[in-house]
């Protein structure tokens, strides 16, 4: 545990992150399944929702690995995530896209603008939700896909509702 | 308002309407919550005052075990009010205080008392001629002590009664309800005991998703698994569940009972689990006793069981899985979270729980401590300082955070009295969180036929105390003569399953601890 920087500080850096899917992958016609769970943990329910082969782990303290070109965008594991460590990335029409895990109330809908916040919860931008899954369905854990500029893809880790 | 009405996760389900009177004070409080809830929410934080000096004491651990919230409910005094429930009518009293304990007169001894009467003075001190010894001794009797001798009598029957089983449990949190559901499926009586009105343990207010595998139910809610267990539990008619029953003692492989204050238990069971948790620790520093520092467990239950919110803005020390996880779920109903301040250099509990405060712009202060708690009857803020490479605290370091409560979350002893008294050999290992008892993989301890399963055996998580509570009563189910290869091959494989789990980095210091109390046999 000697070179885990970030677990001094409680977020990872860019030069910390796990490897980027490629710009092609990126632009796909379905999002991509982006993990950030760098540290050995006891933890698998990603790889076990996985029907595609997509998430490889050999022991259940691996941190997952995603093989993006097999990723299909499903988001059966971002359902599951109990780290809320999964973010599914996508860009189209040159507009950025994110989807995270939501877990406050009021809850989110279409056309919510929100506060774009960084991995140290710093304010970044505005963005738009584009699409909110619907709590219950979900045990409680909403899905949102938020709008955002797409070079911020790599950086929005949470939204804050906007308060009036 | 500190009652929750809506919350992302729980649906809180509040019963009929009651009035309890504190200290003659008409309190609106709802069937189901505890007396420490119901008063906590109408903004009451002091709920008794120190033996000796008279200083505040306020809510702290919420389960029964830190003695904080003694007072005098309907003439019987020493009632510890976290667990006892609201009824319409009840009369509660604060003890040795005068006229009460928010206001205590007796509270100059604070002050004062190390002066004129030091420790043993009272040996020394007006102890002649006789009158002045029995005058002054009465007069000390009304102000310290453990409230008045009971004003009401008890005038419900006692009953007795005398059951012989195959395997007894004590606890029913998830090692103990685990134990009991896999046992319980190969056909083996069980007994299953636990002090609370609910099954479930702390699971009940674990309102985040698990971590582990989905085969043993990862990715679900801890409050969902508690429901699933329960589900799994009556399912099977071999089960016997006794809730609001107390072990207190075990004699000779006899374990001894009282069932809802009223019936005592004499049970000849011919194997025993011990699945009876942990306690909260605390941390020492000025002021730690002040109301507005309470145990992350605490907080939990208020917050998460009984929908109350503990306070505006929080302090949590500790950066272990259970205060950050306790740091989301604050934010999660609405409290602000101030900081997290860890005295490590680096956050104990899992990156991605850590990451998720962060992101929603929570300071964690790695190498830093608490100094004290501010205020004068409860907590007004804290002051933090950092610390050097040999833990003492740089001086001028030292910052003040703003905060109407502060949450200890540093760790768990084991709950191991019951152990004791069985007469199993105890050891001290420090990775396991404290005295834990030499077993053997199955759990079976130096006592043949009992058992322990989860943080009673070492201070581990919920996912590693069901597997063992899933081999322990396979085990002891086994070694009665039930089940057969199949059941054997499925205990082996919840071994396995356990050994994997703690091969990572999390389980290097618990495989470490096992090491050193796990016998062969």
């Amino acid at each position: 545990m000697s070179d885990m920087k970030y677990l001094e500080r409680g977020y990872i850096e860019n030069d910390e992150l796990p490897p980027l899917p490629s710009e092609e992958r990126l632009t796909g016609k379905r999002p991509v399944a982006y993990i950030e769970c760098p540290q050995p943990i006891p933890c698998s329910p990603c790889l076990e929702s996985c029907k595609y082969d997509a998430i490889k782990m050999e022991n259940i303290n691996d941190p997952p690995e995603v093989i993006y070109e097999n990723c299909i965008g499903c988001m059966a594991c971002i359902r599951v995530c109990p780290g809320l460590a999964i973010f599914m990335l996508h860009i189209k029409d040159d507009k950025g896209y994110v989807t995270l895990q939501y877990e406050f109330i009021p809850w989110l809908k279409k056309g919510d603008r929100v506060k774009l916040l960084n991995r140290k919860g710093e304010e970044v931008g505005e963005g738009v939700v584009t699409w909110a899954l619907a709590p219950e369905r979900n045990d409680r854990t909403q899905l949102v896909t938020v709008e955002i500029p797409k070079d911020l893809i790599f950086e929005v880790r949470a939204v804050k509702r906007w308060e009036q | 308002m500190s009652r929750l009405g809506e919350h992302p996760i729980v649906d809180f389900d509040r019963g009929r309407e009651v009035t309890i009177y504190f200290n003659g004070k008409p309190i609106k409080a709802y069937e189901g919550e505890t007396v420490a809830a119901a008063l906590y929410a109408a903004g009451i934080r002091v709920f008794s005052r120190s033996f000796r000096f008279h200083r505040p004491r306020g809510f702290f651990c919420a389960i029964g075990k830190c003695s904080a919230c003694m007072m005098e409910v309907d003439g019987i005094p020493n009632v510890r009010i976290c667990k006892v429930y609201v009824r319409d009518g009840m009369e509660l009293r604060t003890q040795n205080s005068l006229p009460n304990a928010e206001n205590d007169i007796y509270s100059m001894f604070d002050s004062m008392i190390d002066r004129f009467f030091p420790h043993g003075s009272h040996y020394k001190k007006f102890t002649k001629p006789k009158f002045v010894r029995e005058l002054v001794t009465a007069q000390m009797r009304k102000f310290t002590g453990m409230g008045e001798f009971p004003k009401a009598e008890l005038n419900e029957k006692g009953e007795y009664e005398e059951i012989e089983t195959d395997i007894a449990i004590v606890g029913g949190g998830p090692a103990g309800l685990s134990a009991a559901i896999y046992a319980g499926r190969t056909g083996a009586k069980v007994i299953l005991m636990d002090e609370n009105p609910y099954l479930g343990g702390q699971l009940i207010k674990q309102t985040h998703r698990f971590f582990g595998s989905g085969r043993h139910m990862a990715g679900t809610r801890g409050i969902r698994i508690g429901e699933i267990l329960q589900k799994e539990l009556y399912e099977l008619p071999n089960i016997d569940i006794r809730t609001e029953t107390k072990v207190f003692g075990i004699y000779d492989g006899v374990v001894a009972a009282v069932e809802k204050d009223t019936k005592l238990l004499k049970i000849k069971p011919k194997k025993i689990i011990i699945a009876t948790g942990a306690y909260e620790r605390t941390l020492i520093f000025e002021n730690n006793d002040l109301p507005g520092v309470y145990g992350a467990g605490g907080v939990q239950t208020l917050m998460n069981v009984y929908g109350i919110k503990p306070g505006e803005r929080g302090l949590i020390v500790g950066s272990g899985n259970v205060g950050l996880i306790l740091t989301y779920q604050l934010m999660q109903a609405g409290v602000e979270v101030a900081a997290i301040v860890e005295a490590m250099p680096r956050v104990g509990g899992y990156f991605v729980h850590a990451a998720k405060v962060r992101r929603l712009g929570v300071p964690i202060y790695t190498k830093h401590t608490i100094k004290r708690a501010i205020g004068k009857k409860k907590v007004e803020g804290a002051e933090i300082a950092r610390l050097d490479e040999n833990w003492c605290v740089v001086e001028g370091s030292e910052k003040r955070i703003d905060c109407d409560f502060i949450c200890v979350a540093v760790g768990l002893s084991p709950a191991h009295e019951l152990l004791y008294h069985a007469g199993v050999e105890m050891r001290f290992i420090p990775e396991l969180g404290g005295f834990v008892p030499t077993r053997n993989r199955y759990g079976e301890t130096t006592k043949p036929g009992i058992y322990v399963a989860g943080d009673v055996a070492g201070i581990e998580e919920a996912t590693a105390a069901m597997m063992e509570g899933r081999i322990a009563g396979l085990d002891a189910a086994i070694k009665l003569g039930y089940g057969d290869e199949e059941t054997v091959r499925l205990r082996d494989e919840i071994v396995e399953d356990l050994d994997e789990f703690r091969k990572g980095p999390f389980g290097e210091r618990i495989v470490a601890g096992l090491k050193k109390i796990v016998v062969e046999g």
